[in-house]
């Protein structure tokens, strides 16, 4: 049992320690921040999955940040030289469809059983299956670090004195688009709608005609798809390898800081764990990196058990 | 001031006002019903009595006591036991277990004792079970002594309840809803039990209920509510034949049948 | 079948309803106390020390058990709680502390200490829960890497003997006497448990576990009840993190990590929750489950010459036991053993709907 835990889940963090005195304080800065904010937003995409889930079955899929990792390896697998070799843009979608199929069939041959059961259940379950998925994909590919072969590798953007990397660019903007595109979904289509209602009160829902699980596999298919881009997002900034899914456990501090059942409320919440990294690795004691995030949760849970965006009120009787 | 007095109570929830100026009493020994149509705030009053709500304006004492003043886990102690609409069992434990916890506030071992099992704590347990054996007596519960909640019909969960309520031994039940999902049989039941509870153990009872047969049946005493408002106070006949409480029934759309 | 004729209160205050199950539990500890008599025939000191880690990860199993099982409020940090006694052990031992008295003390420490960071979270439900706890597991280790001076962080500290009435046990040196004081600890614990579950501190436990709401209108306090649980369950699992200290000889900031706080919730759920077989069962699976996979690994490797460490293997074959048994025997491994006892009992009425669970949907706490 000893083996996971020499995992190291912020490898990118480095990134930001590289560059000095060159550029002035400010720019520094600003260079800090934006790294931050890309790799806030691979976590938000993680807590955005947790978040769908939540929302949708009130379960919470701590295989979510697994799940992450498995896209990142399906799009290795399909793009990069040694393996398959596709070309990316076709690699991405084949990865997105191949990890919303593995997560729509988890939740239908073995969720679907557990209807009813306590949310503890359901959390041990997910991490069990997060524990097959690192062993699956270790067995496929390996345990070595490997990084995903990009069209943008490299390629960066200068706006004055501040480098700005096109993959950093790309995350912020695709992260953007999918929370903004999700929220629409959820607030204004029917189907939307319809898995809330699902979520709130099951048998209800039943008899008012929504076909509960049906639409819960179809949430857990959509949870495999953000997964999978957020795969493919943090692969293209760093190297991956099958222990990467513990960044899982900071993309939960990212989803509980912003209140489990809110979309933004992911977003912010990882862009808030994204920015304080790499600011307290810089400017912190030694330590406080690493610490920062859990700690802000736990601050979060103190003082608003419900996060940032708080849904969750007292049970009526 | 005994008995239980509540004045000018109001509890809103956002823009919306479910319990509005409401004032009442209930004489020690007294069995008063609170009906009215659903929403009308009968389940919000008893979550104020029992301080799962914190009311916005008004005041309630129970004997002299300041109820506001005590936090929803002291409501036991002061004499005052409930039951819940939606039955709140403790659904993994025995009938048993279910009513010992009923015991808790005659508790006189602590943790310590608990520990290491001292003579106290067993003299104690003995006696929480003579008092709950008297209520299982009480309620014919025998045959399910024993049995987890979780495997029990309806209809023996609400007794159960019931039982919960009264091993506590108070001075005030509030019942929520104690004849709702029985059948006819049972309820005729629930109707002896809460007579033999007002009259032989002299325990004052408050209930909401929508069936009026029940309500004319035990209550001295019956309070319509409607939108959070008092209509009429008086008795279940009164009550019943009042012009605004049949307004409230019948007049907006609301159309549950007022029987009895 | 054995119909049990209740005469009195008693019968269901005591430890044992009925004089044959007193019977069955002392030939259980007479097995106990003569297994190191058959280690020491067979000269195998490897197994005795496999069996002494499954007590040891009992303790913290029935340690957990109090608080997930017996209170239902479930923590993925344990493992920081048995951390903060094993260290509080150790510092003690250092400071010339005797360790009759040092370890009870680091078991109170724990609790004590637990509770006290546990203290801001602990009105959190279900998941909220889990996951403040699951932080408090990730910053524990940090902070032992960051107290450095006392814990020795990275580079780790060892632990000292145990000495007990002029005697010092050290795991290996003599590794009987340590299975000894650690069946001891563990025999102890479970009196404790059992008394407390059986008084009104465990069945206010039980009613915040199925029903805060009623607990409250029956006059338990939650925040009293709650703090008080994990008082217990932390001094618990702290009592096995010292014991695991002295049996590991040398811990570093990765001895108690997240993982094994995620195998001690796994743990009680497939031996049963909220039952004392249940986290005796659960150890003996997480105890076998490397031995069974060492010894198959050698069977391979001779029979079809397969050699090769396969990395994450244990966890995967862990995890689908896991699974079956969330999905087939949800009451763990206990629920199994009385279902086969029951089906004996029953011989030939059994049927299968008889443990049946009602079919529950879900509805949400959330109030829009």
């Amino acid at each position: 049992m000893r083996r996971l835990c020499t995992c190291h889940y912020d490898y990118n963090i480095k990134d930001f320690q590289q560059f000095h005195d060159e550029d002035t304080y400010v720019l520094d800065f600003i260079q800090l921040i934006v790294s931050g904010i890309a790799n806030g937003c691979v976590y938000g995409l993680i807590a955005l999955g947790f978040v769908l889930i939540y929302k949708a079955t009130e379960a919470v899929n701590f295989a979510q940040g697994d799940f992450m990792m498995l896209g990142a390896f399906l799009t290795v697998g399909f793009a990069n030289q040694q393996f398959f070799g596709l070309s990316f843009w076709l690699a991405v979608p084949l990865a997105i469809v191949v990890l919303a199929l593995i997560s729509g069939a988890f939740d239908a041959t073995v969720l679907r059983r557990m209807a009813g059961e306590s949310q503890v259940s359901v959390v041990i379950l997910t991490i069990a299956l997060g524990f097959i998925l690192r062993f699956a994909a270790g067995t496929i590919w390996g345990h070595e670090p490997v990084s995903l072969e990009t069209p943008f590798a490299g390629a960066d953007v200068r706006l004055g004195g501040v480098v700005l990397g096109v993959d950093e660019i790309a995350t912020i903007l695709v992260t953007l688009l999918l929370t903004a595109l999700l929220y629409l979904f959820f607030s204004k289509t029917k189907l939307g709608l319809a898995m809330q209602a699902a979520s709130q009160n099951m048998l209800a829902a039943y008899y008012m005609g929504v076909p509960v699980k049906r639409v819960q596999t179809l949430v857990w298919m959509l949870s495999g798809a953000v997964a999978a881009v957020a795969g493919v997002l943090f692969a293209a900034r760093g190297a991956i390898d099958p222990s990467a899914g513990l960044l899982g456990i900071k993309a939960f501090a990212a989803a509980a800081i912003g209140g489990f059942g809110s979309l933004p409320g992911a977003f912010v919440g990882g862009l808030i764990v994204g920015v304080i990294e790499p600011l307290a690795a810089r400017y912190g004691p030694a330590g406080v990196a690493q610490i920062a995030p859990y700690a802000i949760l736990l601050l979060v849970l103190a003082f608003k058990p419900g996060g940032l965006f708080s849904q969750t009120q007292a049970k009526k009787v | 001031m005994s008995g239980l007095v509540l004045n000018g109570i109001t509890k809103r929830f956002g823009g919306l006002t479910a319990v509005d100026t409401v004032t009442f009493t209930v004489e020690p020994g007294e069995v008063f019903a609170l009906v009215g149509p659903n929403g009308a705030g009968k389940s919000t009053v008893f979550n104020v009595i029992s301080r799962f709500y914190t009311p916005e304006e008004g005041t309630a004492s129970f004997d002299g006591e300041d109820l506001l003043a005590h936090p929803a886990h002291d409501i036991a102690g002061l004499g005052i036991a409930r039951t819940f609409q939606n039955i709140e069992l403790f659904e993994q434990a025995t009938v048993l277990q279910n009513l010992l916890v009923g015991r808790h506030r005659h508790r006189k071992t602590n943790v310590l004792s608990d520990l290491f099992h001292l003579p106290s704590v067993r003299r104690d347990e003995r006696a929480h079970r003579a008092a709950v054996e008297d209520v299982i007596d009480f309620l014919d519960l025998q045959p399910h002594r024993d049995r987890p909640i979780a495997g029990l019909p309806y209809g023996v969960r609400k007794v159960v309840e019931l039982g919960r309520a009264l091993a506590t031994q108070p001075r005030l039940l509030l019942l929520d809803e104690p004849a709702s999902g029985l059948s006819v049989e049972e309820t005729q039941d629930m109707a002896f039990w809460i007579e033999d509870i007002a009259k032989q153990m002299g325990i004052t009872v408050l209930m909401v209920e929508h069936d009026m047969g029940l309500v004319s049946a035990v209550a001295n005493r019956v309070m319509a509510l409607a939108d959070g408002r008092e209509l009429a106070t008086g008795t279940a006949a009164e009550v019943q034949s009042h012009p605004a409480v049949i307004e409230a029934y019948l007049g907006t759309g609301n159309v549950r049948k007022v029987a009895g | 079948m054995r119909t049990l004729f209740k005469t009195n209160y008693d019968t269901d205050i005591d430890w044992f309803s009925h004089p044959a199950k007193l019977g069955w539990y002392l030939v259980l500890l007479a097995a106990f106390l003569a297994l190191p008599l058959y280690f020491f025939w067979q000269n195998d000191t490897y197994l005795l020390g496999e069996v002494t880690s499954v007590f040891i990860f009992a303790i913290a199993g029935l340690g957990l058990m109090m608080l997930t099982g017996q209170t239902g409020l479930a923590s993925l940090g344990h493992a920081a709680f048995m951390a903060i006694g094993c260290y509080a052990n150790v510092l003690l031992l250092n400071a010339g502390v005797p360790w009759l008295i040092a370890f009870p003390l680091a078991g109170l420490i724990a609790g004590a200490l637990g509770t006290f960071i546990a203290m801001p979270v602990m009105r959190l439900h279900g998941v909220y829960l889990a996951l403040a706890t699951l932080a408090l597991s990730v910053l524990m280790v940090d902070f032992i890497v960051l107290g450095e001076d006392f814990t020795g962080g990275v580079a780790g500290i060892s632990v000292p003997d145990i000495s007990l009435f002029g005697f010092t046990v050290n795991r290996y040196a003599n590794p009987y006497a340590f299975y000894y004081v650690v069946l001891g600890v563990c025999l102890i614990t479970v009196a404790f448990y059992r008394n407390i579950v059986r008084s009104p501190t465990g069945r206010s436990f039980a009613a915040i576990r199925d029903s805060e709401i009623s607990a409250r209108a029956m006059g338990v306090d939650p925040a009293k009840t709650k703090a008080l649980a994990f008082f217990l369950s932390c001094s618990i699992a702290g009592l096995a993190g010292a014991l695991f200290g002295h049996n590991a000889t040398y811990v570093t900031h990765e001895t108690f990590d997240i993982v094994m706080s995620i195998t001690l919730l796994l743990m009680i759920v497939i031996g049963g929750l909220g039952t004392i077989h249940g986290a005796f069962l659960g150890a003996i699976v997480v105890g076998l489950i490397p031995v069974i996979i060492a010894n198959a690994r050698t069977w391979l490797s001779t029979s079809f010459d397969i050699t090769g460490n396969i990395p994450g293997i244990e966890q995967a074959i862990f995890a689908a036991i896991l699974i079956g048994f969330i999905l087939f025997e949800p009451m763990g491994l206990y629920g199994r053993w009385m279902k086969i006892r029951t089906w004996f009992d029953l011989f030939p009425f059994y049927r299968k709907g008889l443990f049946a669970r009602q079919k529950s949907y879900l509805k949400t706490e959330r109030v829009q």
